[in-house]
């Protein structure tokens, strides 16, 4: 078999493992299966990756010839794509083995089913290249990502889950109108006929209205700002090892395939053209880097806290797009292969205190820097990252993120990226400080360090965020192609 | 009032049940098998076949149903029936073709794609009557657990 034929298996191995997954007793089975299965498709993913030539891969489903029938189309960008959400899951589950078993002491085997269906669905969003398959693959992720989520134990885990459930809904609602406005027009669902097709209709309100809808919808599942507000409890309240999933993926791979529409089916010129898509962005990006970082720096609960930092991470990623710009689209996707390292990071750092203390909120964490100095060493080597500090993988982004804002002649932005930056260095302060200068509450039960089980993966984030930020060959290397990629079409 | 019993006691339901029921199932079994030539399939098929078994549970209780498909079996099948699935596209990649492509099933193209979308109508339907009688029993189950709490409550 050649890598063509190899590589729908990426999707294909979490969605067909999930059912035996679903069968397996006990805690460590179904781990294991999971763990294997990511670990597998991560592998799959970097060879695809590797293996691509300047054509894009293409395989076709039951033998029926695209336009007609399914087919997956990797280029660059989606290969990329496919390997950070492949590449956090795995990472995620190596990390998440203790957490997990803490978190939810009955049976494991659905639990794990539902996690590989995430990935499934989401590994499925960013290869296909039909634009129905898409909605079909972004209601498998987000309907087994709602279960996850109401499988902590915090009971109001429950109606966050509900709530992203309506959120979510709305927006898949609003994806599908899109499509079917697209179908209408066109006949076709196949992004590649699609994008042939739409020039032709492309000045009717029909369009347009597609158009909107799917940006819209797609703003819902991204967490762009005035959609945002299903995240932060979703993000608070689910299982940790979910947590460190959903915030290295879900939002990634939504701002992908908008990206995807944007350029690929409905080509620069007429989204940047026939609507202010670019001011809309531009103010909504700035409104989320500004009000995700003030929020986040008065929450008491440190997830809520990093739930709202990932909103102002989503406002850096969208102002990238917004500069309509090579180098602001190469920011985007380098920031979005390190915000993936980074947050997922973060989350395990907060997730490993959490094993031991049991609660995320601040008072938690007074002292904790002294009893689990790792763990703590750790967050604050990950938080320089988010912050941008030179040597970190976040300083690559945000230096992209500030050329490209000067190439546009915006100075303004690169004032708003580092007074945002400075909201960082406050909030991060603040878990460093309760960390270190508080005493802990409870003197007499002082915590022990976590297990090495959870510290070795989280150390392991740490090297690669060190790593991607002294050598950015790999990740910037891949994040131009990327761009390239979008910005040629097909 | 004790729930698995209710409505059995009332004779003209209960014969019009026993006469109902198989031909639900049959009629879930014709749209089954016509899947791949007239508007039908699995998942309608699925559907029905488990509002026959539902039927069976509202009139005669859900202990009696539940000792005709065990809650166990039902999750055991609903996971095999999408394994069918993909047996069937695994097959296909096996035997040098793309996934889900039936032609390398049989010699003759046209048998080849009815047998793949038998197979796969199959599965689906398995499942989803499965899932469908899932969904009921957590609803029921737990509609009795709240009955019983009440009755406990002074």
């Amino acid at each position: 078999m050649t890598l063509t034929q190899w590589m729908p298996f990426i999707v294909l191995m979490p969605l067909i493992l999930s059912g035996v997954s679903a069968l397996l007793p006990g805690k460590t089975a179904p781990w294991l299966l999971a763990f294997a299965t990511a670990t597998a498709s991560t592998i799959l993913a970097a060879l695809v990756w590797l293996g691509l030539g300047p054509e894009p891969m293409r395989y076709a489903f039951g033998n029926w010839a695209p336009p007609m029938g399914i087919e997956y189309r990797v280029d660059h960008a989606n290969a990329l794509v496919a390997l950070i959400v492949s590449g956090i899951a795995s990472l995620a589950l190596l990390w998440g083995k203790r957490s997990a078993d803490q978190e939810i002491p009955e049976r494991q085997g659905i639990f794990y089913a539902l996690f590989l269906l995430a990935l499934a669905g989401l590994l499925g969003i960013t290869l296909t290249g039909d634009a129905f398959n898409v909605f079909v693959f972004l209601e498998i992720s987000s309907l087994s990502t709602y279960a996850l989520v109401a499988y902590g134990q915090d009971r109001r885990g429950l109606l966050a889950a509900f709530r992203y459930l309506i959120m979510g809904t709305i927006g898949a609602t609003f994806i599908l109108i899109g499509i079917g406005f697209l179908y209408m027009m066109t006949g076709t669902l196949n992004m590649a006929d699609l994008a042939e097709r739409i020039p032709a209709v492309a000045d009717t309100n029909a369009v347009r209205a597609g158009f909107a809808f799917i940006i819209v919808g797609l703003g819902l599942k991204l967490a762009l700002l005035p959609l945002h507000l299903w995240l932060p409890n979703a993000y608070a309240f689910a299982p940790n090892v979910i947590t460190v999933f959903l915030a290295g993926t879900a939002t990634k791979v939504a701002l992908y395939v908008m990206l995807r529409f944007i350029y690929t089916i409905f080509g620069g010129d007429y989204s940047f053209g026939a609507l202010p898509l670019a001011d809309i962005m531009m103010v909504l990006a700035v409104a989320g880097m500004v009000v995700g970082s003030w929020v986040a720096m008065f929450e008491p609960n440190l997830k809520r806290m990093m739930a709202y930092s990932s909103v102002a991470q989503v406002g850096y990623l969208v102002l990238g797009v917004a500069l309509v710009s090579i180098i602001g689209l190469t920011a985007t996707f380098v920031h979005l292969f390190n915000h993936a390292l980074m947050k997922a990071g973060l989350f395990m750092a907060l997730g490993t205190v959490m094993y031991r203390t049991g609660s995320a909120r601040i008072e938690a964490f007074y002292g904790v820097g002294r009893q689990m100095p790792w763990t703590m060493t750790a967050f604050a080597l990950l938080g320089l990252s988010l912050i941008g500090v030179p040597a970190t993988a976040g300083f690559v982004s945000k230096w992209y993120l500030i050329w490209g804002a000067l190439d546009a002649g915006q100075v303004w932005l690169v004032v708003l990226i580092l007074i945002t930056s400075l909201m960082a260095v406050v909030y991060i302060w603040r878990v460093i400080e309760a960390a270190w200068f508080q005493a802990p509450r409870d003197q007499q039960s002082p915590v022990a360090e976590a297990p090495k089980a959870l510290l070795i993966p989280l150390w392991l984030m740490v090297a690669l965020n060190i790593y991607f930020g002294l050598d950015t060959r790999l990740s910037l290397g891949a994040a131009e192609q990327a761009a390239q990629v979008l910005l040629g079409g097909f | 009032m004790a729930w698995g019993i209710a409505m059995s006691d009332n004779k003209i339901l209960r014969i019009v049940a026993r006469f109902l029921i198989p031909l639900i199932m049959l009629f879930a079994l014709y749209i089954q098998f016509h899947g791949e030539y007239s508007p039908g399939g699995g998942f309608q098929a699925g559907v029905v076949f488990a509002a026959a078994w539902i039927l069976f549970v509202l009139i005669f209780g859900l202990d009696l149903g539940l000792e005709v498909i065990p809650e166990r079996a039902m999750f055991v099948l609903m996971v095999l029936g999408v394994m069918l699935y993909c047996a069937v596209g695994l097959l296909n990649v096996a035997q040098g073709g793309l996934f889900l492509d039936f032609s390398t099933l049989l010699a003759d193209p046209k048998a080849a794609q009815q047998a793949g979308i038998i197979t796969v109508e199959l599965g689906i339907g398995i499942t989803v009557a499965t899932v469908v009688m899932l969904i009921f029993t957590m609803f029921a189950r737990r509609k009795r657990e709240q009955d019983g709490t009440d009755e406990d409550a002074p």
